[in-house]
């Protein structure tokens, strides 16, 4: 096979899988009588035309791209963490309580604090199954997913009592938020609302990504997950990795919360989470687990969301169309990441296309 | 019996008798995997009540050669002729109804229903949309099993069955469903030498209605069985023949390509330290019912203890026990003196042993991982392979290439998945792993299942050369001639007890063979 053929596979089944997701998505606009081409450039290139554009896609992607590290940390160590919506919310209750605590304490001292609080947070609440499955077979699906509710009951509960903001009980307007947080605890910004939550990030990706492939703990944790059975009998003890895979993603997803209050909100108030925890999912399985496409995969979920809150105004599309609309493309993509993968179904191809050649030659 | 459901029995061996396949053709298949030529323009064809033995090392094609028969992989070019007409097979289903059936190498039941239900599942006819005729099928299999010779019970789950019974009841299930011809892929290569024995009778008996391919690297039962053999190497042909007129030796070199001698331990009894020694060992099956019912047994520093017994009869609840990943309900393991049973595996580990698992593929590596993650998955935090935390790439990477050249790993590199290794060469990583580990013992389960004559001769000498370095090893097999050949000693289990213990000069096959039934000597 050469490398041209090679190259040209690729490009012909990646725009074989744009053009398809285009007439999907182009059917389903059709169909409700949207103005196609201008839905296209609002969800997908308007918001790149704009600096101010930009910062809001980024400041979208900042939360996803800490939740689908940690994600991406305890699914190659062998548990699935649909729990990161609650470990979030987990994070933001620690980082408010700490913050609401101690409002006169320096900023280098109360904002570390509190971030190290909203890991803390989120990390019990990702050590709790994960210690059930280690020790007692539970499985994660289930308890991740009910400790999600309880976590948004309780986020709830928190906002209507203990931090309940002292200003709406006396005007009685009754708005669950807590009073706006000191601003010790404020992430600055860099231009528009975007702050340095950015920074977090990366650094978090490139500490991933050395714990993972360069240490003998990221070994462990990988081989956990890839034959459980294997590394049982390498002397390494799948459970208790298994259970400090979920802590960490639990206190990524917790610190995520952290840097959202800090950076955007700054005061506790209800829908933070904003299903992150779920497309972190997607994120983190769409960036190959790896936290060089975790980066990547996260500004591209950050211009999705943010493409559908343009919609509506701009063209009229609901955002809940936008969204069938990235099922779609989320599917497509996937499905021609496997093709790609598929080295028989390549072979097929290029002996199809050799004799191809013959004939003619 | 119900009249009705018996007579549709009858109809069903009429009708299967009424149909035969009087030839069968493959000509000139050629399958091609991305970067493998599976099988390269291969022809066999077989006439009516003939067997067909096809011979050959790993990977030479012959499973390949098969699944293309049975219409699970399509030939890309080449064509199958049944009774002088071309077929073309989609699916497997097509070639049932053409008449093949298949018994894998692996069987396919489904061990918590019973011998009636695991036939039901793939008798079309016996369905409607909402009823299932289970009697029908019952009677089905007594009609099968009775005509054939085969004794099985209907009503037995599977679980309950020793893997010769399974067999019998995947020959039945074949037939059952309607199977004229029958391929068999390594059908002895779980059974014991008299189960293998009662197979080629029944086999050959059955030969009279039906015709039979099967595959095989033993030559033994190639000789007793088949009337043809055709030796493939490397996807080809190289030699098509009757069987009569050649010798097991001369079918073995043309086999291989090479004259092949496994080596044999002639060395002197050990006079060495008793190193592992088990005393009424009680361990648990996943079941919780009993596998090691007080176990006894001692092994020296350099010696092969060779453990030889019918699968299934805790040998592989022995060997976790051993390394720590099975508990210990009672007794003793004592290990140079020190006593090591439930210790974390971890602890076992760093007493010095060493474990080939009886599972290569998910056990004994991580197959996503590359050759050498696999080669330090033990020892990936110790000072040899890590500072602090941090992994030592460049000297991982000096000892994995150093490893592969000596153990002749054959692979494209040290970053290739060991997964997607062949099993002679996954075996050799393991090996090499635990033999680079240094080990004050080694435990090695089924060393050589499955692999082909080379790979048997290289992982025999690496054992033998082990002993010399004084090491004791537990040597664990099914192939009586792997431990007659290797061992200073065998002991046999039964039911999760030592039989007996014989010198190696003592032990013949057949005395073997009666212990492992569970027949005492007194």
């Amino acid at each position: 096979m050469t490398r041209g053929f090679r190259i040209a596979f690729r490009v012909a089944i990646i725009a074989a899988a744009a053009i398809s997701a285009i007439l999907m998505a182009s059917i389903i606009l059709w169909m409700i009588g949207a103005d196609v081409s201008d839905t296209f450039y609002t969800i997908v290139f308007e918001p790149l035309t704009k600096m101010l554009h930009i910062s809001e896609v980024l400041i979208r992607a900042i939360p996803l791209c800490i939740i689908a590290l940690g994600i991406s940390v305890a699914y190659r160590s062998g548990i699935i963490n649909i729990g990161a919506e609650g470990q979030m919310a987990m994070g933001l209750l620690a980082f408010t309580g700490v913050a609401l605590a101690f409002p006169d304490l320096p900023r280098p001292l109360l904002l570390p604090v509190a971030l190290i609080a909203s890991m803390i947070g989120g990390g019990i609440w990702g050590f709790i199954p994960g210690i059930l499955k280690a020790k007692l077979n539970v499985s994660e699906l289930l308890s991740t997913v009910m400790l999600n509710y309880i976590a948004a009951q309780f986020y709830s509960l928190c906002l209507r009592t203990i931090y309940l903001d002292p200003a709406e009980q006396v005007y009685g307007t009754g708005t669950p938020q807590s009073m706006r947080l000191t601003e010790n605890v404020w992430l600055g910004r860099i231009t528009g609302r975007l702050h340095y939550g950015i920074f977090i990030a990366i650094v978090l990706a490139v500490l991933i990504f050395l714990l993972m492939w360069k240490t003998s703990i990221g070994f462990k944790m990988r081989a956990s997950g890839s034959g459980a059975r294997a590394a049982r009998y390498g002397g390494i003890s799948v459970g208790f990795y298994l259970a400090a895979s979920m802590a960490i993603s639990g206190a990524f997803a917790g610190l995520a919360g952290g840097v959202e209050l800090a950076g955007v909100h700054r005061r506790a108030i209800e829908g933070i989470t904003n299903n992150y925890g779920f497309s972190g999912v997607v994120v983190a399985l769409f960036g190959g687990l790896h936290p060089f496409g975790i980066v990547p995969a996260s500004f591209l979920f950050g211009l999705l969301i943010y493409g559908s809150t343009l919609a509506p105004s701009k063209v009229g599309v609901p955002a809940n169309i936008v969204q069938v609309m990235q099922g779609i493309i989320i599917i497509v993509i996937v499905t021609a990441q496997m093709v790609l993968s598929n080295a028989y179904f390549q072979d097929r191809v290029w002996r199809k296309y050799q004799a191809l050649r013959k004939k003619e030659g | 019996m119900n009249d009705r459901a018996g007579l549709c029995a009858l109809l069903f061996i009429f009708h299967a008798m009424d149909n035969k396949i009087r030839s069968l053709r493959m000509e000139h298949i050629t399958k091609r995997f991305p970067g493998v030529l599976a099988s390269d323009d291969i022809s066999i064809s077989v006439s009516e009540g003939e067997v067909l033995a096809l011979v050959g090392e790993n990977g030479a094609g012959k499973t390949t050669l098969m699944n293309i028969l049975m219409g699970l992989y399509q030939p890309d070019e080449g064509r199958i002729i049944i009774n002088d007409e071309p077929v073309r097979f989609r699916g497997p289903e097509d070639a049932f109804r053409a008449g093949l059936g298949m018994v894998h190498q692996q069987y396919m039941l489904v061990p918590n229903m019973t011998v009636t239900e695991n036939v039901a599942l793939g008798c079309k006819n016996a369905w409607s949309p909402f009823r299932l005729d289970m009697k029908a099928v019952r009677d089905h299999v007594v009609e099968a099993s009775e005509h054939y010779g085969l004794k099985v019970n209907p009503d037995a789950y599977i679980w309950q069955l020793s893997v010769g019974e399974q067999q019998k009841v995947e020959l039945v299930k074949t037939l059952c469903l309607g199977a004229r011809f029958l391929i068999l892929d390594e059908p002895t290569s779980a059974l014991t030498p008299q189960e293998v024995d009662e197979l080629i009778v029944l086999l050959h008996r059955m030969t009279e209605e039906l015709s039979i391919i099967f595959i095989s690297h033993k030559l033994q039962e190639v000789k007793a069985l088949s009337n043809k053999v055709t030796i493939l190497r490397h996807g080809r042909v190289v030699f098509s023949g009757n069987t009569d007129d050649y010798s097991s030796q001369e079918i073995a070199a043309k086999m291989t390509g090479h004259e092949i001698v496994l080596p044999k331990n002639t060395g002197k009894a050990s006079a060495g330290d008793e190193a592992l020694s088990m005393k009424d060992l009680v361990v648990l099956s996943d079941r919780k019912t009993p596998a090691l019912n007080g176990l006894s047994l001692g092994i020296r520093s350099g010696e092969i203890v060779g453990l030889a017994g019918v699968s299934g009869n805790g040998q592989r609840e022995l060997a976790e026990a051993i390394n720590g990943l099975r508990h210990v309900e009672s007794g003793s393991i004592s290990f140079f003196g020190k006593e090591i049973s439930n210790y974390t595996p971890r602890k076992v580990i760093e007493e010095g042993m060493g474990y080939i698992p009886e599972e290569r593929n998910t056990e004994g590596i991580v197959p996503a991982f590359s050759i050498k993650e696999n080669i330090v998955l033990k020892d990936a935090a110790e000072k040899a392979f890590s500072s602090g935390v941090f992994l030592r790439q460049k000297k991982i990477d000096e000892v994995a290439q150093r490893l592969v050249e000596r153990f002749d790993v054959r692979c494209p590199g040290i970053s290739t998945a060991a997964g997607s290794l062949s099993g002679g060469n996954i075996q050799k990583v393991i090996l090499a792993r635990e033999i680079e580990r240094h080990p004050r013992f080694l435990v090695a389960v089924y060393p050589t299942r499955g692999l082909d004559m080379g790979a048997v001769e290289f992982i025999h000498s690496e054992l033998l050369k082990i002993r010399e370095s004084g090491i004791g090893i537990l040597l664990i097999s099914e192939e009586l001639d792997e431990i007659m050949d290797l061992s200073d000693r065998i002991a046999v289990i039964y039911k999760g007890r030592i039989q007996s213990v014989l010198d190696r000069n003592e032990a013949t096959r057949e005395r073997l063979g009666i212990l492992m039934a569970g027949v005492g000597e007194e």
